[in-house]
């Protein structure tokens, strides 16, 4: 086995060679290569903590903008509502003194009306008995050739009695 | 190299030759160190040339770098705690020099420095002196008390005296064995198996047919072996680790 063969003088050597080698190399590593590689990693940690620090301070923002929206919206809601309400007792009482106005004026003039009919029919009727008298001598003149004014009158008078009546019943009906 | 006549040599490959012509045989610079600075070389390529874009979302060498890097600072600060940071780069060196190392020594032509004894002991007792000289910085006089426990009865300090020193002495050696008789015992195997390929294929017609099979085992053997190459530079670091940590903190 060459491994073995410690009378090889090239076999302790590369021992020595070795140790030199493995020395060089962990003087360069520790002194200029192993540094920079931990700086870059550290670098990297600190970044992502502060992006992570950051992201997390921006969501506390929107939290808070988002509590904010959300009060005022209540708030602009119940004020709304509020002025709906006034705006409608408002509305409701205007129109209601605008109808009381209205209902007066119309029964005013309902009253004026009915107070007019009942006049004109009253002149009506009072110059119903003339009419009726001449219009009943007349027939009866054409008829029988005379007529008793006294007793056309009569019985002029006594048929508009009887209708009269009927039509007060009836015109106090309406 | 291959097979000479009906013979196996599967030795061969470990022998050392000079190098680096007249100047390197006269300071015997072995072939086995020129590789060990061609794997320094690689490592400081890696570390340095793979780390030179220093960007936040690293390239593929870089990842390479950084995990090379984060993997053994992982083992450091695991086995001995935030107080191992300064053992870092010792770690770091050994790991990379035995891994390169034992992967180099896979390719074609190229000679593995790892399978000889005189280079894995000297780096276990670079690292058994390193521990010890540790342990008695940190715990003078009191480091001698770690070859023997505290509460255990006295009578039985003849016994566990002994013991705790044979196995602390036999530290180095368990570790320079370890990865000396892996990397051998694989390196043969690779060896003895391409020999029948080349043996059977030059048996006459069949034999080409049949050396498939040796074929097909060295193909799986030389994945096996990057898997050893892996796992015996993880055990060499982890163990000086975890030696470390005894050092540091004597449980």
């Amino acid at each position: 086995m060459p491994q073995l063969q410690f009378g090889d003088p090239l076999v302790l050597a590369q021992a020595v060679w070795m140790l030199v080698i493995f020395g060089v190399l962990y003087y360069v590593l520790r002194t200029y290569v192993l540094p920079p590689v931990g700086e870059v990693l550290e670098q990297r940690a600190a970044r992502i903590a502060s992006d992570l620090d950051a992201a997390r301070q921006a969501k506390m923002t929107a939290d808070n903008a988002m509590a904010e929206l959300r009060a005022a919206t209540a708030q602009a809601r119940t004020e709304a509502q509020s002025a709906i309400a006034s705006a409608v007792a408002q509305a409701t009482a205007e129109a209601q003194s605008r109808a009381d106005v209205l209902n007066a004026r119309l029964a005013e003039q309902v009253a004026a009306a009915e107070a007019r009919i009942a006049a004109s029919r009253d002149a009506a009727m009072s110059t119903l008995r003339g009419v009726a008298t001449e219009t009943a001598t007349a027939l009866i003149t054409k008829l029988v050739g005379r007529a008793d004014a006294a007793a056309v009158d009569g019985a002029v008078g006594r048929a508009l009695v009887a209708r009269g009546e009927l039509a007060l019943g009836v015109g106090g009906a309406r | 190299m291959a097979a000479e006549g009906n013979t196996i040599d599967a030795l061969s490959q470990f022998e050392l030759g000079r190098a680096l012509g007249p100047i390197g045989g006269s300071v015997n610079f072995s072939q086995s160190n020129l590789h060990m600075v061609i794997v320094a070389g690689l490592i400081l390529a890696l570390m340095t040339y793979g780390m030179r874009p220093r960007a936040v979302v690293p390239g593929r060498l870089q990842s390479l770098a950084e995990s090379a890097y984060e993997f053994v600072m992982g083992l450091v600060t695991d086995q001995i705690g935030p107080e191992g940071r300064r053992f870092f780069p010792f770690v770091f060196t050994l790991f990379m020099f035995i891994l390169f190392g034992n992967m180099l020594g896979l390719f074609p032509y190229a000679f593995t420095f790892t399978s000889h004894i005189a280079v894995t002991l000297g780096l276990s007792l670079m690292v058994f002196v390193l521990i010890t000289v540790v342990a008695l910085q940190l715990h003078g006089r009191k480091f001698f008390g770690y070859f023997f426990p505290e509460g255990a009865p006295l009578w039985l300090a003849p016994i566990i005296v002994p013991v705790e020193i044979i196995s602390y002495l036999s530290r180095p050696i368990s570790l320079s064995i370890r990865l000396f008789a892996n990397m051998v015992a694989g390196h043969v195997m690779l060896k003895v198996f391409a020999t029948f390929v080349v043996m059977l294929a030059g048996l006459g017609t069949a034999g080409p047919v049949l050396a498939v099979l040796p074929l097909a085992v060295n193909v799986a053997l030389v994945g096996f072996e990057v898997l050893v190459a892996f796992l015996q530079a993880y055990v060499f670091a982890i163990l000086t680790c975890i030696y470390l940590s005894d050092a540091v903190h004597l449980h």
